[in-house]
């Protein structure tokens, strides 16, 4: 009959308006704002209804291997023996694998012997042509220079604010780790330490039986992550985690003091920033 | 007439590629020599002798289908320029490559437009960037470029305005990388030569007739007609480029009689940026990001295009491993979940164009979301994947999906990989098709506007060089995954999606069973993946080299990407170890070719079909453009 394909594409439509409160009345009208722990919930598979997420009063955190503008890792603040020092030793393979080339690195030298040291002098990558490829970071064989999970870099002037030098790219290691922490626990089963190779080698030659070659205690070692697999199989949506810092299971583990001492920085940092950009 | 050979043409047209190029060879060898240069493949024919041959390897030995056509400059390597063409059968198998020559400086080949309507926009590109004229051609104007352009981009001594180095690396980034902005060192204004010929007052002159005056429409738009003693107006009409219908920067000329569409233009180059001059200054591994933003809808696909072209050169090395078993699986997956990706998106976009705004397409997007979040996962981002190695991968799957706060308002997540893939698979990707045929299949508004509308005859199709849906909505059961299987394609189950009308109903149709098939294949691909699990994704355990060199030769790969034939010809110079940057590199793109018989679809149709023909055709316009 005439019209029935219609009526039932409407039937279809009608579904769709009543799911999309559903979910609603499920969080007791606590949907966007307030309650962040079904957001895994309202996200995964098996969710109906509305997804919107109500971009910036909530936003998706991004996964581990999310690509934005890279940084360079330097040595933690609290590091026994390279406080503050680049992992980077300007090699120059980031520069010659990015695609657009918008790496520019000078490499340092010694002044007094003129022969090339391990750290760069300068690095500016201009982050208008940066295409967030992931290259330089999937090849550089220091682990030294990463992608980035801050996509929030608008700003007014592109001329003064878009080629980033190294002062702005530079995070430190605990940085890392703490937004991709199965990532970098994988970086150091291929390295087999934690340390920067070339601190370990040092280690290794330097006091080969007073120190371990990875200073950090064991107790940081998280366990395999294919073990944590096996543990939790259960439903997609329950498995959601508000914390994922909370879970033994989490590869390298930081205690929520620290993270939020680690944020409360960073975001200091962003302000400093922001005001010298303003100023 | 010019076949001397009438007893055996019965085995002709299913002869092998090898027994054909024999029997070119022994018929004409006065013009067909064997193209033996180390890693090539095909033959040579003399320029002059082109079309008989070209007829004969069409109507004799079968080859019905020209896929591609494009120009190679061999300066410093012969120096003449070089047409490369590969002609299929629509039964499958593998190309007759059959190329021509031509010197450098008065460039001519016989157009082959009169043998496949498919070579009129490659020639046309071919004039464009190569410099290479083609009598016989029914309108060789400039195609991405616009009139008075000054050089042919991609003939290898054109250089750009913001010219550093012939090939990348540039070495003023390492060791001594001082920065500066290209636009700083060549101030723009300052960088543009013009032809010695053009008018330039003609380039700034807005009037009407200006606009079409480089189309070569044989319009005068202020002309007025007189019909069978009916005083009537053969009206130009400009859609585009800024237009809502046209999916980019695409521009269309319709010359229309009442609403009555009576020919049709297509213009592009809006969104031109000379993708393959990058690609040739660039070193091979540096390309696969940059195939991202062809078909931005799909790069999965066209990441596969891309690696498949390079791992054949690759292969004629010596030190060359072959993807590995579960490489191959997942190379698989990630295609197909784009492809439904890319059918949901030009379905739902496809009916925003003929009138159900935005309904129907935020339900398939919805969807597209979440295949996109598995994508984010796994390769780092939501559509420029760049995910697909020479060899191998970015990276294996996750164990989890998963995410960790780190800016403020930041919501995580954390699900299974295996679960929430086997999921999407088995339930909502399959729901989600349920719904979308519910909604739409017997829908009798979309019935009443698609069926009949925008009719590719099977014969066009195939001579137009049609790809993908738009040439099985006309009935030609043409999947390179079928006709000339590439990675594990042949031990996977699963069918053409084939319809026989060739209108806009056919061709949504097409997409509709190609989305189930793709799920078909997916479910087969789910437990290979639980047997291959710890399975290295590398044949030799560990990522490939950051500067692979490929050995002398050329490739074509081509991979069945949603909005049809994806191809990569790729030419590598060789030399001691092989070559960093490709010699040339060039980019099938369906959605380029696709729209030569735009024309002939639209012809007889009114305006508001026009918008949904081009949307049933599928277009996206970084891949048109390139
Ligand atoms: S590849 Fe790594 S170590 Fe080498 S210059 Fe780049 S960031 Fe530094
Ligand atoms: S992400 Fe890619 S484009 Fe950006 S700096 Fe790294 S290599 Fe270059």
């Amino acid at each position: 009959m005439y019209g029935t394909g219609l009526a039932k594409g409407l039937m279809l439509t009608l579904r769709h308006f009543v799911e999309s409160y559903v979910d609603d009345v499920r969080y007791g009208f606590r949907k966007y704002h307030h309650s962040t722990d079904n957001f895994g919930i309202r996200q995964g598979t098996k969710t109906k209804g509305v997804i919107t997420v109500q971009y910036p009063d909530e936003k998706v955190a991004v996964p581990e291997r999310f690509r934005f503008v890279p940084f360079l890792i330097v040595e933690d603040e609290d590091h026994p023996t390279r406080a503050g020092k680049d992992w980077c030793t300007s090699c120059g393979i980031c520069a010659k694998v990015c695609p657009p080339q918008c790496i520019w690195i000078v490499r340092g030298n010694d002044p007094n012997t003129g022969r090339p040291v391990p750290e760069p002098e300068a690095f500016f990558i201009d982050i208008d042509i940066c295409m967030n490829c992931g290259f330089c970071a999937e090849y550089c064989p220091f682990d030294a220079i990463k992608m980035d999970h801050d996509y929030e870099l608008a700003s007014y002037d592109r001329t003064t604010h878009h080629i980033h030098d190294k002062e702005r790219l530079s995070k430190p290691n605990s940085y890392w780790r703490g937004i991709a922490p199965t990532r970098a626990y994988e970086e150091m089963l291929v390295r087999g330490t934690w340390e920067h190779k070339d601190a370990a080698k040092e280690a290794r030659r330097g006091a080969a039986s007073s120190r371990a070659s990875a200073p950090r205690p064991a107790a940081e070692r998280p366990a395999a992550p294919q073990a944590e697999v096996a543990s939790e199989a259960s439903a997609s949506g329950e498995t959601a985690a508000p914390a994922p810092a909370a879970e033994g299971a989490t590869p390298w583990t930081e205690d929520d003091a620290k993270r939020e001492e680690r944020r409360r920085k960073a975001l200091e940092r962003k302000a400093r920033r922001a005001a010298k950009r303003g100023q | 007439m010019d076949n001397p050979a009438p007893a055996p043409e019965r085995q002709l047209d299913t002869a092998t590629v090898d027994e054909a190029i024999g029997f070119l060879r022994s018929e004409h060898a006065d013009a067909v020599t064997l193209d033996d240069r180390d890693g090539y493949e095909g033959i040579i024919v003399e320029g002059g002798r082109l079309l008989d041959i070209a007829r004969v390897i069409r109507d004799d030995l079968g080859f019905d289908y020209l896929s591609s056509a494009t120009a190679v400059d061999y300066l410093g390597a012969g120096d003449h320029l070089e047409m490369v063409y590969h002609a299929y059968r629509t039964s499958g198998g593998g190309a007759l490559v059959f190329k021509a020559q031509t010197d450098r400086e008065n460039a001519e080949i016989p157009s082959l437009v009169s043998i496949w309507r498919g070579a009129d926009f490659q020639e046309r590109e071919a004039w464009d960037l190569m410099g290479i004229k083609f009598p016989g051609h029914p309108n060789l104007k400039r195609i991405l470029m616009w009139e008075g352009f000054q050089g042919h981009p991609l003939r290898k001594d054109w250089r750009e305005a913001y010219y550093e180095e012939e090939q990348k690396p540039f070495d003023s980034r390492w060791p001594g990388g001082h920065v500066h902005r290209a636009e700083e060192k060549n101030v723009f204004g300052k960088n543009v030569t013009y032809p010695p010929d053009i008018d330039l007052g003609r380039l700034m002159d807005t009037s009407e007739s200006a606009v079409y005056q480089s189309l070569g429409l044989g319009v005068d738009v202020e002309r007025i007609m007189d019909k069978d003693g009916f005083e009537t107006n053969e009206l130009v009409v400009n859609m585009g480029p800024h237009h809502p219908s046209t999916h980019g920067v695409f521009r269309m000329v319709l010359t229309v009689d009442g609403e009555t569409v009576t020919s049709l233009e297509p213009v592009m180059g809006y969104l031109h940026r000379n993708h393959e001059k990058i690609g040739e200054r660039n070193t091979y591994l540096h390309n696969i990001p940059f195939t991202d933003r062809l078909d931005y809808i799909s790069s999965m696909g066209n990441n596969h295009g891309y690696v498949l072209a390079v791992e054949q050169l690759m292969s004629l090395g010596r030190k060359y491993n072959p993807p590995t078993y579960r490489c191959e699986a997942l190379r698989v997956m990630m295609v197909e979940l784009s492809r439904i990706v890319n059918h949901l998106w030009a379905i739902g976009f496809w009916l925003n164009d003929i009138g159900a705004f935005f309904t129907p397409v935020l339900y398939f997007v919805q969807e597209r979301e979440r295949i996109l979040d598995f994508f984010e996962a796994v390769a780092g981002s939501r559509m420029m994947c760049n995910y697909m190695r020479f060899g191998g991968l970015f990276g294996d799957l996750p164990a989890r999906i998963k995410s960790v706060s780190n800016l403020t308002n930041d919501r995580v997540r954390d699900y299974n990989t295996m679960q929430f893939l086997t999921e999407m698979i088995n339930e909502r990707i399959p729901r989600t098709i349920d719904d979308l045929e519910r909604l739409l299949t017997q829908n009798e508004i979309l019935l009443e506007r698609s069926i009949g509308v925008g009719v590719l005859s099977r014969e066009d199709a195939v001579n137009y060089s049609a790809a993908g849906p738009l040439l099985r909505g006309s009935g030609v059961a043409y999947d390179i995954r079928r006709a000339e299987p590439y990675s594990i394609y042949p031990e996977l189950d699963f069918d053409v999606a084939v319809e026989e009308e060739g209108d806009m109903y056919a061709r949504y149709r097409v997409r509709v069973a190609e989305m189930r098939e793709s799920v078909r294949i997916l479910k087969q691909i789910l437990p290979r993946l639980e047997a291959t699990a710890g399975e290295s994704i590398w044949a030799d355990g560990k990522p490939g080299a950051y500067a692979p060199r490929v050995p002398h030769g050329e490739a074509y790969g081509r991979v069945e990407n949603g909005k049809g034939e994806l191809g990569y010809y790729v030419v590598s110079a060789g030399g001691r170890g092989g070559s960093a940057n490709p010699w040339r590199y060039h980019v099938r793109a369906p959605s380029f070719i696709n729209l030569t018989p735009m024309g002939i679809m639209s012809r007889g149709h009114k305006v508001a079909d026009i918008v949904g023909i081009l949307g049933s055709i599928d277009i996206v316009l970084g891949e048109t453009d390139r």
